[in-house]
């Protein structure tokens, strides 16, 4: 059993009003708020060891790097990876998945195949486009079906030895739905192509286990789990973190510089150019903490019985279509929907009025709006923090935004 | 009537609402009633593409007055669009050109203008502008 008052109360930002209303917020998807020991581990850092890393002999600067470094261990642990220099810190999926991109682009060749899923978001399409029409490499994309699941007899046709790389999220940001991660990544290494997954949605809900997945990369954000903007991690196997050239130029990442010749630094740090965002990765470390502390078992079932709560009650009202699976237990907290004649954009707006943040328009995955010829969604993720008595005011501001629009 | 004396029309309207319930109702009726682009003119290129909701514009010179007729997917949008219209269409360019939108925060819908929201309104008051200055060299 989760104890919701007491959880609510360490999120000082749900104690206020929007427009005159408590706020409801359902925009979890797209950032999820900050608890009051993570806003805690920030201004203790800036309060009492602010200084740069790895570099100075002075007590700040080896405080500053412990800590950082204890963020590291913990992101390790809580991934199962089986190094900590395995751990990437980068500032946000996107930036991790721009590094993988990079990196490939001395590796793959004319011809080489590399495969996307439909239920991408920008952030998971964008940086591979640019790969190919650097290297020449073709982008093959695996089709889903009317309810937002992935065709995997498709994925498997699409397979071949000119596969290199194959990219997918865990949990789709625009629709919830949980893709079968294990086999995407067992059928890749079958032609030995390997596997990113995009974990930004699945890292607030499912504690994934890179060594379990014997996933290649793994990537997240910390600004969707409780933590900081601007603060992500990359999860890369040693050997092909050892393969991939480094991604940016500077200070940290070096071993040795001359104007000749420049040796790199030893994992992670051939990745992490200059001075880190440290207060970043040490609050990542503390919101990976305070999720624990409550535990992903209890976060998932309770999420999911808010999912379920919703979903039954949003379907009473007439005309209203949810995208993605139909089966709740084939996604996360996420319910993508619309309906019948009235705007996204509109809904939203009224949502807004009666203090309820939802998100709408196309939530980066403009593929998949035009797929369902939609405009866009609206779109309801909730965290571990929202209540049944939300939805209902949810489902009441639907209802009454939907008498005011249609 | 001029733009500043229909801007007064359209605050005076508004102030008779007490909430934004009411105030948004109106403008949604506003947005049903607004006479529509004409299909041919619901191209690309009349087309100002906001992100969240998209916006048609078309203008035509009659007289030295120019004729605006517009269009949203989104009907809040098109409700604000329809009050825009209503103030500028049938103006000669040079008072177009000059006119401010002051009035909008005036009737409480400020926030719809912002250039940050994404739904093409701002474009579209740029739009019109464009309209009006080139229309206006026409004339000259
Ligand atoms: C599935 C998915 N991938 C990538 C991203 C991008 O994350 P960020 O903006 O933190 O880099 C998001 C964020 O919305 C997402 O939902």
């Amino acid at each position: 059993m989760i104890a919701i008052e007491n959880i609510r109360k360490e999120f000082p930002i749900l104690n206020r009003t929007v427009n005159g209303k408590p706020l409801v917020y359902f925009d979890n998807a797209a950032t999820s708020q900050t608890p009051q020991p993570v806003i805690d581990a920030i201004v203790d850092y800036y309060q009492n060891y602010n200084a740069n890393i790895h570099r100075g002999v002075h007590t700040l600067s080896q405080e500053a790097t412990d800590k950082y470094e204890e963020a590291r261990i913990k992101i390790q642990k809580h991934f199962n990876a089986a190094n900590s220099y395995e751990i990437i810190f980068t500032s946000g999926t996107t930036d991790s998945i721009n590094l993988v991109a990079n990196g490939f682009t001395s590796l793959l060749n004319e011809g080489n195949e590399i495969i996307v899923s439909a239920l991408e978001h920008h952030s998971n399409i964008v940086p591979w486009q640019m790969l190919c029409e650097r290297t020449g490499a073709l982008l093959k994309v695996i089709p889903m079906t009317q309810e937002g699941v992935l065709d995997m007899e498709a994925y498997k046709s699409l397979l071949s030895d000119k596969t290199k790389l194959v990219f997918c999220n865990h949990v789709s940001n625009a629709l919830g739905t949980i893709n079968p991660i294990k086999d995407i990544i067992t059928l890749a290494h079958g032609v030995n192509a390997a596997v990113l997954i995009d974990g930004a949605q699945a890292a607030p809900h499912i504690k994934a286990d890179v060594q379990a997945l014997d996933v290649d990369f793994y990537v997240a954000s910390a600004h969707k789990m409780c933590g900081p903007t601007g603060q992500g991690m990359l999860y890369g196997k040693e050997t092909w973190l050892k393969k991939l050239p480094p991604y940016q130029g500077g200070g940290e990442m070096i071993a040795e510089v001359t104007f000749e010749k420049t040796t790199y630094a030893d994992l992670p740090h051939k990745f992490e150019a200059g001075t880190p965002n440290i207060c970043g990765g040490i609050a990542f470390g503390a919101a990976i903490d305070y999720m624990n502390n409550i535990g992903f078992d209890v976060i998932a079932a309770y999420e999911h019985e808010l999912l379920e709560y919703a979903t039954e009650k949003l379907l009473a009202i007439e005309g209203l279509r949810i995208y993605g699976p139909k089966d709740t237990t084939q996604k996360a907290a996420v319910i993508s929907f619309n309906i019948e004649g009235i705007h996204p954009y509109d809904m939203g707006v009224i949502l807004d009025k009666l203090g309820i943040a939802v998100r709408t328009g196309h939530h980066c995955a403009q593929p998949i709006m035009n797929f369902f010829c939609i405009p866009g969604t609206v779109r309801a993720s909730f965290a571990f923090y929202n209540t049944k008595e939300e939805i209902d005011i949810l489902v009441a501001g639907v209802e009454r935004a939907a008498n005011m629009l249609r | 009537m001029t733009i500043q004396e229909i801007q007064q029309e359209i605050v005076e309207e508004f102030s008779m609402f007490d909430d934004w319930m009411q105030r948004y109702e109106y403008m949604i009726e506003l947005g049903k009633s607004l006479p529509l682009i004409e299909d041919e003119y619901k191209t690309d290129d009349n087309l100002i593409k906001g992100c969240q909701s998209k916006v048609w514009v078309h203008a035509s010179l009659e007289g030295d007055k120019i004729a605006f007729t517009a269009d949203s997917d989104a009907i809040i949008t098109k409700g604000i669009i329809a009050i825009l219209i209503r103030a500028f269409s049938n103006q000669k360019p040079k008072d177009i050109i000059e006119a401010n939108t002051d009035f909008i925060d005036e009737i409480g819908l400020k926030e719809h203008l912002s250039p940050t929201r994404a739904n093409g309104l701002v474009s579209m008051i740029k739009q019109l502008k464009m309209y009006a200055i080139a229309y206006q060299t026409q004339l000259n």
